[in-house]
């Protein structure tokens, strides 16, 4: 293992030494009290009564291959899929690109029992199938495809590939080996963030699976929730963590041989019309749009729609308040907005904060664990998490246990990695020879920070602000499984009205869904035109 | 160059501030300790309108909070796990399926409440006064009237008239190891077809087509005819009370409960062992067995009152009458059985 970092000798980003240790003790600190100590607590109070049947048992390795068959074939279906759009997003001047990114954005927040159902109805498939699983999985997850890796293209310099082209590389061989060596920090982070999403992923994997196809999470969930079988969910949690641990270790392992530095820039002037075989790619990115789209479309129709025709009844009982609903709507709305918000500014300030400890710590095995480390609440059960936080957290003065607080806590745990796999491959791929530049002028360790990573690392920060806000208005993670505050957000209206009879409810329903798809689709253009006035700056 | 410098440090100083101010408002809704609060920990199911709250807040002094957490299951596991640092004052939802694991873990404490006195014994528990049912909810087939009315096929009346080839392909029902319904459902099988028995009665079951989802939303919104999402299946399993839901503009139900193929959940609500709201707690109890809440029960969270003299709305009495003789298991056989029933049955399932 060669580190072609080593070519660019130099000083590398360091703050005072005092300084990161600090930011390490407050990012590792954060991770020990709200996911390893909870997460060991109820482990413990499994293995106690010590290990029983479960790991000789057949069914859970057919457990444990379907969990990791699907996943890798979710995730290459979606580095498929959005790879066009990653394209798209960064070479193509396509108008309004800013709402071209909200709707590839939309289908990561809806709630996945709702998308299952609509892939279940869209699909046609009433038997319980593996391939609809592996879509619906994809389907929620291009959106991570999209962006970390549109991200990168679009600030990478298009001149190294004219130059391939000038020197007779067709197309496609311009593309794989220039393009693709550039993109693979970020191809390798897309793919272990879907990677984990679609290991634990529950919903679709219940409601498109029939219960027949068993996940480790989901067989977590069964035995933890339902029958408090707290040893066979050990055992089961240890397995996933194991997996999880393999899969990082691949994906790290393959990151360190592959990163370089990169000559970035900025952006504009970056896009240009497509010629000849890059339509192809414009295509097949319209196809992937298209079915990004069907169960949207299929959500708004359903909102609409009655036994005798169109009405509005659903958005009209959604404004008012009544029924299973103790609050409107729009109440509702707000109330997914302000928990979002706070789980994002929880999960920047961590994020920011691991990722300039991740680019100044010298050891590469202290770097390769912590990094590990913040990755695993993506790959660890909800339930596992959020079962330890009852037997642990009550400790702590002010019982976070029953706190509206502790939701934008647990998100933060989730949207952290995401923050940090936005904005470290960026970081990253800063030429050292910038940095040492820089120092040779005099500028102190902060200093540079300030004005060479940070400039260069601006567009990515907001990205990744952006996507762990939308992460947090579909609720994701352990908040599935912790005290649901009193005021409820969309998702858990949803939620309420779905699990009722009744023509009204279901309309109710899918109108929330449009209403939080609305939301999302707002909050990204809002956080796109932020962008767009960063971006202009360097 | 500088200039930009300062110009971005405002711009991301802004930011900083509205995600701070609108952070706070979120972290600024702590309540004041110094108010009595009473916490009721409950499932998600669980539905009181403002008006009966403020009653209860003007009528005891006590500020009233809600925890809801997952289904009866979830919560009465997790109610198990923090037995001995309770998140809550009272616990309303355990019902019959898992009532029995409560008991064994000692999460109730002793209170007889004002207006126990009135409930049938049909509903009580024998001696023991911990913890008290609030309601019943029968899970029941309900079935596509207009579907069997243009198919001139008789509707089915009991649940062996399921494995009949003529109801082939006609039956959707949750997975029992997903769904609370689905388990009721299989309890009621073990009920009526006896151990082993029901194992055979299932086998007969999926190889008459029967549809297994993962949850009631798929089964009841997607697969049955019935419901507004208008699917193939005129045979469902749903609720008793579910009919009440579906009244077209005639007035008329479009669907009916089969009150033969019932099978009794209660759910109960007691004071939680640890609380140090005591007071408040039986206050909350006393409440939950008044006539006022007793009467809401239905409409909000469709499931029967368990107080005699207590009137179904009129609606509910046309469309949702309650079963008069539903089946019903001990707890303390549920108890000890389900982990083992809900394993054979997967494998008989799933193969």
């Amino acid at each position: 293992m060669t580190r072609e970092r080593g070519t660019h000798a130099g000083p590398r980003p360091r703050g005072h030494g005092a300084t990161t240790t600090a930011g390490a003790v407050l990012v590792l600190g954060f991770l020990g009290v709200f996911f390893a100590w909870p997460v060991v607590a109820i482990l413990r109070l499994g293995l106690r009564s010590g290990i029983d049947e479960v790991l000789t048992r057949p069914d859970t390795w057919r457990i444990v291959a379907f969990t990791l068959g699907q996943a890798a074939a979710s995730t290459v279906v979606a580095l498929l899929a959005g790879m066009p759009l990653a394209y798209v997003l960064a070479r193509v001047p396509v108008p309004a690109k800013a709402v071209l990114r909200a709707l590839i954005t939309v289908p990561f927040v809806l709630p996945t029992l709702v998308v299952g159902m609509a892939f279940r109805a869209l699909l046609g498939v009433s038997e319980p199938s593996a391939w609809a699983i592996v879509l619906a999985n994809a389907f929620f997850n291009i959106a991570v495809v999209a962006r970390t890796v549109g991200g990168l293209w679009a600030q990478l310099d298009p001149r190294a590939t004219d130059a391939a082209r000038g020197l007779g590389a067709g197309p496609f061989r311009a593309f794989r080996t220039v393009t693709l060596p550039a993109l693979r920090p970020a191809l390798w982070s897309a793919a272990a963030v879907v990677f984990l999403f679609c290991s634990t992923s529950f919903g679709v994997v219940l409601v498109l699976g029939g219960g027949r196809y068993r996940t480790l999470e989901t067989e977590i969930y069964l035995r933890t929730v339902r029958l408090l079988d707290l040893p066979g969910a050990a055992v089961l949690s240890l397995l996933q963590f194991a997996a999880v641990l393999a899969a990082l270790a691949v994906a790290a392992f393959a990151r360190r041989r592959r990163e370089s530095a990169l000559t970035l820039r900025r952006a504009r002037g970056a896009t240009r019309r497509p010629s000849g075989v890059e339509w192809v790619t414009v295509a097949a990115a319209g196809a992937v749009l298209l079915a990004l789209a069907a169960p949207i479309l299929a959500l708004l129709v359903r909102s609409v729609s009655s036994r005798t025709g169109w009405t509005l009844a659903g958005y009209r009982a959604l404004s008012g308040t009544g029924g299973v609903l103790d609050v409107s709507g729009w109440q509702a709305a707000w109330n997914s907005l302000r928990a979002a918000t706070d789980a994002t500014w929880m999960a920047l300030l961590l994020g920011i904060l691991a990722c300039l400890v991740l680019t100044s710590l010298r050891n590469r095995w202290a770097t390769e664990l912590m990094d590990a480390a913040l990755m695993l609440p993506l790959g660890v059960s909800a339930v596992t998490v959020g079962f330890g936080y009852l037997v642990t957290l009550h400790v702590l003065p002010g019982d976070l246990r029953t706190s509206p607080l502790l939701v934008p806590f647990a998100q933060a745990l989730v949207i952290t990695p995401l923050v940090i796999r936005t904005i470290l491959p960026v970081l990253r791929s800063v030429d050292q020879r910038v940095r040492s530049a820089a120092a040779t002028l005099g500028a102190g360790p902060w200093r540079i920070r300030r004005e060479v990573d940070l400039p260069l690392a601006g567009r990515a920060v907001v990205t990744a602000a952006g996507f762990g806000f939308v992460v947090a208005l579909g609720e994701f993670g352990a908040t599935g499984f912790l005290a649901r505050p009193e005021a409820p957000t969309l998702p858990v209206a949803i939620s309420a009205l779905i699990g009722r009879p009744g023509e009204l409810n279901t309309q109710m329903a899918y109108a929330a869904c449009v209403l939080l798809m609305l939301v999302t689709a707002g909050a990204v253009l809002v956080i796109e035109t932020l962008r767009s006035d960063l971006s202009g700056e360097f | 160059m500088r200039r930009s410098t300062a110009r971005r440090t405002r711009a991301a100083l802004a930011v900083a501030v509205t995600l701070l101010i609108a952070g706070c408002s979120l972290t600024g809704t702590g309540r004041d300790r110094e108010t009595r609060t009473v916490t009721l920990v409950t499932h998600d199911s669980f539905a009181m309108s403002d008006e009966l709250r403020q009653r209860f807040e003007r009528d005891s002094g006590f500020e009233l909070r809600i925890l809801r957490k997952g289904d009866a299951g979830e919560l009465t596991n997790e109610l198990v796990l923090t037995r001995d640092a309770p998140i809550g004052d009272v616990a309303f939802g355990v019902d019959s399926t898992y009532l029995s694991r409560a008991l064994d873990e000692d999460v109730f404490a002793s209170y007889r409440p004002e207006g126990a006195a009135h409930i049938p014994i049909k509903y009580a528990l024998g001696a023991n006064e911990r913890p008290t049912p609030i309601d019943a909810g029968d899970v029941c087939l309900n079935i596509d009237l207009r579907w069997f009315e243009r198919h001139d096929v008789p509707p089915p009346e009991k649940l062996a008239d399921l494995v009949e080839p003529r109801y082939r392909g006609l039956f959707a029902v949750p997975n029992p190891a997903t769904s609370s319904p689905g388990l009721a459902f299989l309890l009621n099988t073990v009920d009526t077809f006896g151990d082993p028995g029901w194992r055979n009665y299932w086998r007969q079951l999926l190889d008459n087509d029967a549809r297994i989802s993962s949850g009631w939303q798929e089964a009841y919104n997607q697969d049955f005819s019935g419901s507004s999402g208008e699917g193939p299946r005129p045979i469902v399993l749903s609720y008793a009370s579910s009919p009440a839901a579906e009244i077209g503009p005639d007035g008329q139900p479009r669907t009916r409960a089969l009150l033969d193929t019932c099978y009794r959940q209660v759910e109960y609500a007691g004071v939680l062992n640890g609380t140090d709201t005591p007071k408040g707690a039986r206050e909350l109890m006393d409440f939950m067995l008044s006539w006022q809440f007793q009467s809401r029960i239905p409409e909000q969270m469709y499931v029967y009152p368990v107080v005699m003299g207590v009137e179904l709305p009129e609606s509910w009495q046309r469309a949702a009458p309650l079963p008069e003789s539903p089946n019903q298991m001990k707890p303390e056989r549920v108890e000890r059985n389900r982990a083992e029933w809900i394993r054979q049955w997967r494998s008989l399932a799933t193969g």
